[in-house]
């Protein structure tokens, strides 16, 4: 199985205790400072934001590859099992990007149904159908 | 003692040409157990990853959604604005156990017999730990803060502005300083006894925004209630069934079972292959629902 010695092993255990208590640490932090709890004000910063969230899930992939590589052993199993459990996983990036694309689309309609909704309307300019600059209407509907 | 039928897996019949792993030449050189586990965890992932994904559309839709280090700042002993630390805790937890966990399996690589049921014992202890805390979490959430599936107290503001009534929902008298409050930052619709009518009630305070307009405090996206209860609940279960098997297989490998396997205790590594999963689920759960 593994090509370390028992000694080896048991300290490399430990080693993977500590970088993931570190790693866990560093998250709240930078999540917290983001926030604007260690700086007064942080949180106004949009970019701050964004570089924050970015750090916090590179951080916490890199978590996740460790725990599939050393304690899962994944590192020493063949690479066809590897690439059998890890490749179809990629499929989830394109699954992420799509949705929160479809999210952001929806808040977008609904906030545009919103205002649509609460526009005020000219009655005396706008005579029955007169209908806004940006409605196309088929031509076989005119007149 | 275990019988030589009980003490055999299902599978590892050698030879008699009656199963699908008999060619002699193991797929992938794993054993069929460890393979279809590792299978079953990929399919758990896409399972998990759904829901995750479905959590960040649902938040990409709303324009306000509570701060989660707002929502989750409290912990047991009466510790208030503590933000993210009870979570940080539970995270450290499941860090633990699944070191201990690779402890027993290290032990069952070489075969020893109470090592691996000690280390077994502390990975439960962990595991019972992390779901007592989420039974706190829960707890103080829902009777202490009155968030439900349907119902979100947790709102967040979209401009800057100043609250024209106290926490209790009444005017502010003369000589008292009226609360400001930034875009972006949440509050929590607290519930009061009503004592005309008997029953609780929101008190949904009055707000003037920066731009004049008068609003009240509005309950925030009721997904996030759903969502949090759903996803969270769905990875205690995972967890509490973790639990369940670990103990299972401690009393096994207690009662010698797997000596008489001889094949380096690969339930062990199995059960060890599922828990760690368990922390790997709780690593993206911390991320989308405490830190970002």
């Amino acid at each position: 199985m593994s090509h370390l010695s028992y000694e080896e092993s048991i300290k490399a255990v430990y080693r993977g205790l500590v970088l993931l208590g570190v790693v866990t640490l560093v998250e709240v932090f930078i999540s917290l400072l983001a926030k604007g709890h260690i700086i007064k004000g942080a949180e106004h910063y949009t970019v701050v934001i964004y570089l924050a969230g970015l750090i916090i899930a590179g951080l916490s992939l890199y978590k996740a590859y460790f725990i599939v590589y050393d304690f899962m052993h994944m590192r020493y199993e063949v690479k066809g099992l590897a690439l059998s459990v890890l490749l179809p996983t990629l499929l989830l990036v394109w699954a992420i990007i799509a949705f929160f694309q479809e999210g952001n689309s929806w808040k977008e309609r609904r906030n545009q149904i919103r205002d649509k909704n609460t526009e005020e309307v000219d009655g005396k300019s706008q005579v029955g159908m007169s209908l806004r600059e940006d409605v196309y209407v088929m031509p076989e509907w005119e007149g | 003692m275990a019988t030589a039928e009980t003490v055999l897996e299902h599978g590892v019949h050698e030879h008699d040409g009656t199963d699908s792993w008999s060619g002699g030449k193991e797929p992938f050189k794993a054993s069929y157990g460890k393979l279809m586990m590792w299978y079953f965890l990929l399919s758990d992932a896409f399972t998990f990853a759904g829901f995750l994904i479905a959590y960040g559309a649902l938040r990409f839709s709303s324009n306000t959604w509570p701060v989660p280090d707002f929502v989750f700042s409290t912990a047991p002993f009466g510790i208030h604005h503590a933000p993210l630390i009870f979570v940080t805790i539970m995270s450290f937890l499941l860090i633990i156990s699944s070191v201990t966990m690779v402890r027993a399996v290290q032990e069952g690589h070489r075969e020893n017999k109470n090592g691996v049921v000690f280390w077994m014992l502390l990975t439960v202890l962990g595991g019972l730990g992390f779901l007592s805390c989420q039974a706190w979490e829960w707890t103080n959430l829902i009777s202490g803060e009155h968030m439900s599936v349907t119902v979100n107290p947790f709102g967040s503001h979209i401009q800057d502005g100043v609250y024209i009534d106290n926490e209790h929902g009444h005017p502010y008298k003369e000589g008292e300083t009226p609360e400001t409050f930034k875009a972006g930052s949440s509050y929590l619709i607290h519930k009061h006894l009503d004592e005309a009518t008997g029953h609780q009630e929101w008190i949904q305070r009055k707000v003037k925004y920066s731009d004049g307009t008068m609003g009240v405090t509005e309950f925030g996206p009721a997904a996030f209630g759903a969502l949090f209860f759903f996803i969270t609940g769905f990875h205690g279960f995972h967890v509490l069934s973790g639990v369940v098997f670990l103990l299972i297989i401690a009393v096994n490998a207690g009662s010698g079972l797997y000596v008489a396997r001889r094949n380096g205790y690969e339930m062990v590594e199995k059960i060890g292959l599922y828990w760690h999963f368990v922390d790997l689920v709780w690593v993206f759960v911390f991320l989308v629902f405490y830190l970002l």
